[in-house]
């Protein structure tokens, strides 16, 4: 290991106020949550930071709640939670698949959305289903907190709307999903702890023989999770059973603009891409 | 069905509690008084000079020990078969992550700091970065031509022959590089000075280490001294890297004044600077008749080495003598050559050679199986080679195996006829998944090439103990393998006692006789008989003594050792009678015996992600007795599971002559989800030169599944594929052109 934990210091607060407080006072305290992101540059000895907030024991920031029309989880909800939970295994599939084939059990048992989000990798596997679901953040400070929808949360490469004073507290998910169809696929090429080179999530719903709402996001084809709203634009209101798949590819490919990096080339995500959009597409339609 | 008492039986391992329970001590959790901690500074650039090193100003580097060329006593040269790799660069670099200066200091994170603040200024060379260049010698930065060795292997005329072939078939094949990822990544703790060298640490052979460190410090040999501590893992990673480690922390310490030094590298440090699988580039050019008749064969395998010899001219032999398969063929040539190049050398790695030529000539007979019509099984029914037939060094196939019989075994596991009936039809619907059959049928060599294991000449011996315990006596390690067990099972089934009588000694070259390197599949095969042979002349003794009328052989010992002070028998090498190797023309035996397989995969290929799933795989060997059947399947499924990810996953990205993903999270080996059930079968034919029958069969199971998963592939998608891994992307480019 050539991280040196004797020259770091960690402050744990008691209470969600108490790390707030901490954060305003020393923005360059860098929030822990799982670490399960952290540890691996800390190791490596590639992690600048020396201080550390560390959320882990904040009970603020667990434990998920259902009201009628909404799902809130708190921003240290693990994995193993997500995909343990009946209501979200019935009315967010692609959330639960997507926290499935997150690292493996270990990493399930201890990294959090919050932090899966937080930490800004194009490649996290859950950002693409919130996307696809419409997620709604709640970012807090001392100033008080806001709800932000997650569609303008990333803003570049590792940059965010979340201020210095800030931290993710909540997820909030609109129900009444009944009637829509939910598409999820990670091409990450091992069956477990792999980072995706791929993923797609889609969530949409048809009536009326149309496409009347779709929503549709990918990660590891540009510097953040992002919706292909191009994309969407072509596929929304067109009958099921005359998709325009040809026009929906082409928008597909201006929507993402992946690189060529250590996991794989840009040739192929974005073939695989195209391949995913095209599979989603035709379990829509008539068998 | 078994007439031995241990032999054939699945006997506990040995050292198996203490590894579960944690108990173990590895290499860095041994807890030493006055440990420092040592660190390597390497070279960024794969050729240069270099110009000056400078030592970051107003750091406290009194506090440190420093080690630099300058500083070895004796010859800077890590001594493998030469001595042109230095201990550390001196003037010029050949390769990235080349070692130019050591540190130490007793707090390893100071060490680890330290390491960033030598910056070593390097003029950079031109560079050669791959076996084209080094071909090329644009430009020659090894001897007089960039090759480490040529072996030529010619039996008849394969030019005239190849002329009435009605099938001729060129093709090319590369394989790429292969990380070990043995769970505990290097390690080692030196102590030196004028009174001697003790060096401890992870490693498969402790009389190499003990050579290097010889030729090193210019010392008696029996003031040096190597331990093998507990080993997690090997796969041939730790057959030559170790002597290099145990030179870098033996000569920190002997600047230190003789202070302890461990060098453990963590993983990124492993994967970037150790050695690997060679890469390399088979070219086949092959004539058949139209009934499929092998009729001739001209083969150009060619290894890169990087930028040292180390041992890859044996690799090149090894692999040189595997390379026209289990096939008879009357006419053929073999031109090999291993090639320098500015990378970091490559190394031993389960196989040795032979993964690498297999794969292209197993490859090969099923697009000739294509072009001819014929079923690949078919192909092959005509051309496996037959007790009697000769091989391509002129050797006559003694072992009575019958090759047809043991593909048709693999075959009807797997469901082969069948398969390769229906999953056309199948694969003529547009579902995107793809599924094909396929499968490989080779050997591998037990034991050293040629006069290897003559030259070697061996010695193993076992030692009564005072308390009425036998201890086995010999070099070879215990790397998680089962070698320990092994031993203690022919040892007690030499002197007919229980199995929990045999201890077996640390492999300390202060204690134990040289019974050569853990290497090569030999440890078995060829350590195992000189274990059985030392326990059959102890029962002698014992007998001769008059000891052994009641049985109670403990007893007997214990009596033994009271009366006479000690009990030790020995035994060395003796080659098989049959055994004529000519090194020169490389005719002859090249292994007193094979190891034979064929094993079979049935996978699916799906077109949306062109990702790879194995669904089931068949592996079927015939490796003479089994000694203990739990540890034999869990070396064939190891090595199956390392065959796949050679084969599917394992990709080494280089830039610049260096490991770009020496990470395990971009470095992909297999994970249990992504592996199929291995069904593991063994026919047994007892050899008769082995310990109850017994063949190698450690490096067996990385020759076959590469092949025979490229052939499932090529029956999926009717595509042609030449080089592994077979990544996604590499199979994208297959299937919708480049
Ligand atoms: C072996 C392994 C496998 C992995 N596999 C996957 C995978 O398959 N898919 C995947 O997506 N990820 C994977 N990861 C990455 C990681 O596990 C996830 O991103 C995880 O969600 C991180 O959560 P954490 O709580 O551990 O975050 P931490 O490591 O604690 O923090 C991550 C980042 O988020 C910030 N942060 C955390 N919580 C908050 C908050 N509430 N407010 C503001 N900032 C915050 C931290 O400051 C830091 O920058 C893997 C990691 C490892 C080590």
């Amino acid at each position: 290991m050539r991280g040196q934990p004797s020259l770091c210091d960690v402050l744990t607060p008691r209470s969600l106020d108490e790390a707030l407080s901490l954060r305003a006072a020393c923005p360059e305290a860098r929030p822990l949550a799982g670490g399960t992101d952290l540890m691996v540059p800390f190791a490596a000895g590639r992690l600048p930071d020396r201080l550390f907030l560390n959320l882990w024991g904040l009970e603020e920031l667990r434990g998920i709640t259902v009201s009628e029309d909404e799902v809130t989880l708190g921003a240290l909800t693990l994995f193993r939670e997500v995909a343990a939970h009946p209501l979200l295994q019935r009315e967010f599939p692609n959330l639960v698949r997507s926290a499935k084939v997150t690292g493996a059990l270990a990493i399930q048992s201890r990294g959090s959305l919050g932090g899966n989000i937080a930490n800004g990798s194009p490649a996290a596997d859950t950002p693409p289903s919130l996307l696809a679901y419409g997620a709604d953040l709640e970012l807090s400070s001392l100033r008080g907190a806001r709800w932000v929808p997650y569609a303008g949360f990333h803003t570049g490469y590792k940059c965010s709307l979340l201020a210095s004073d800030e931290l993710i507290t909540r997820i909030r998910l609109s129900r009444s999903r009944e009637g829509g169809f939910h598409y999820f696929r990670k091409v990450g090429t091992r069956q477990a702890q792999a980072i995706a080179k791929v993923s797609l999530a889609a969530w949409g719903r048809v009536a009326g023989g149309r496409l009347q709402e779709l929503r549709l996001a990918l990660g590891s084809v540009a510097p953040m999770p992002i919706r292909a709203t191009g994309t969407e634009g072509i596929l929304l209101g067109q009958p099921v059973t005359e998709l325009p798949f040809e026009a929906a590819h082409q928008a597909l490919q201006a929507d993402i603009s992946p690189i060529d990096d250590l996991r794989s080339s840009a040739r192929f995500r974005r073939r695989v891409a195209g391949n995913l959009l095209l599979e989603m597409l035709r379990g829509l339609g008539p068998a | 069905m078994n007439d031995f008492a241990h032999i054939g039986r699945s006997v506990q391992r040995k050292e198996g509690r203490a590894k579960v329970t944690g108990a173990a001590s590895f290499t860095d959790d041994l807890r030493i008084e006055g440990l420092l901690h040592g660190a390597t500074v390497r070279s960024r650039v794969p050729r240069g000079r270099i110009t000056g090193i400078h030592f970051e100003e107003g750091f406290p580097w009194a506090e440190f020990v420093i080690v630099t060329a300058r500083d070895i006593p004796g010859k800077n040269a890590v001594a493998h078969l030469m001595l042109d790799q230095p201990c550390l660069a001196d003037g010029v670099v050949n390769h990235a992550e080349e070692p130019i200066v050591l540190l130490a200091h007793p707090d390893p994170l100071r060490v680890q700091d330290a390491r960033e603040r030598v910056r070593v200024d390097v003029e950079p060379l031109p560079a050669v970065l791959g076996i084209e260049e080094s071909l090329r010698c644009d430009p020659v930065i090894w001897g007089q031509d960039n090759i480490f060795k040529t072996i030529l292997i010619a039996k008849g005329d394969p030019e005239a022959a190849a002329a009435l072939g009605h099938l001729r078939l060129d093709a090319t094949y590369h394989t790429g590089a292969q990380e070990h990822v043995y769970i505990e990544p290097n390690a080692i703790i030196g102590e030196a000075s004028a009174g001697g060298v003790l060096v401890r640490g992870s490693m498969q052979c402790p009389y190499y280490v003990h050579h290097a460190l010889h030729e090193l410090f210019q010392l008696p040999l029996e003031k040096v001294r190597v331990v093998q501590v507990e080993t997690g893992g090997g796969f041939g990673g730790k057959e030559d890297y170790p002597s290099m480690l145990a030179c870098h922390a033996a000569l920190l310490s002997w600047k230190a004044g003789g202070r302890p030094v461990k060098i453990a590298y963590d993983r990124e440090e492993d994967m970037a600077c150790t050695t690997k699988r060679h890469p390399s580039r088979t070219r086949i050019r092959s004539a058949f008749a139209a009934d499929g008749t092998l009729l001739s064969l001209d083969v150009e395998f060619l290894l890169d080495g990087g930028a040292y010899m180390t041992l890859s001219p044996v690799v090149l032999s090894r692999g040189a003598l595997h390379a026209s398969g289990p096939y008879r063929c009357p006419d053929l040539r073999i031109r090999a050559r291993a090639l320098a190049t500015n990378t970091p050398p490559h190394g031993a790695f389960r196989g040795f050679g032979a993964p690498q030529s297999l794969f292209a000539i197993e490859r090969h007979m099923d697009e000739a199986a294509q072009r001819l019509g014929l079923d690949p099984a078919d192909l092959r029914r005509k051309n496996l080679l037959c007790t009697g037939d000769a091989m391509a060094t002129g050797q006559i196939m003694r072992d009575e195996v019958d090759l047809v019989a043991l593909m048709d075994r693999a075959l009807t596991e797997i469901r082969y006829a069948e398969k390769r009936a229906a999953y056309p039809v199948l694969n003529a619907t547009d579902d995107p998944v793809k599924r094909g059959v396929g499968f490989s049928v080779f050997m591998h060599g037990g034991g050293f090439t040629g006069s290897g294991e003559t030259m070697l000449n061996s010695v193993a011996a076992l030692e009564g103990t005072a308390e009425g315990q036998v201890r086995v006596l010999a070099a070879s390690t215990e790397m998680g393998q089962g070698a320990n067990t092994v031993f203690a099972q022919v040892a007690a089934e030499a002197l007919q006692a229980p199995v929990d009588l045999i201890v077996v000694a640390p492999p300390d070259t202060g204690l134990v006789p040289n019974s050569g390197p853990t290497v090569a599949s030999r440890t078995t095969q060829v350590v195992g008989k000189l274990v059985l042979d030392a326990g059959l002349a102890m029962r002698k003794t014992l007998l001769e003594a008059g000891l052994l009328q009641d049985g109670d052989v403990g007893t007997a010992i214990r009596t033994y050792v009271a009366r006479h002070g000690a009990l030790r028998t020995e035994s060395r090498y003796q080659k098989p009678d049959f055994v004529e190797w000519d090194d020169a023309t490389y005719r002859g035996d090249a292994y007193a015996t094979y190891a034979w397989a064929c094993y079979a995969a049935d996978l699916r290929v799906d077109l949306v992600s062109y990702e790879t799933q194995v669904a089931d795989f068949v592996a079927v060997q015939e490796v003479g007795r089994v000694l203990n059947p739990t540890l034999a399947a869990g070396q064939i499924e190891g090595g199956v599971a390392q065959g796949i990810g050679w084969g599917l996953n394992e990709e080494v990205i280089w830039r610049q002559g260096s490991m770009a993903n020496h990470q395990m999270s971009n470095y992909l080996i297999a994970t249990a989800a992504d592996l199929p059930r291995i069904r593991v079968f063994f026919e047994e034919r007892p050899y008769a030169y082995g310990p109850g029958g017994a063949k190698g069969l450690g490096e067996l199971p990385m020759d076959g599944p590469a092949p025979a998963l490229l052939n499932a592939v090529q029956h999926a998608l009717q595509v042609v594929p030449r080089q592994v891994p077979m990544t996604p992307e590499v199979l994208m480019d297959l299937v919708e052109g480049g």
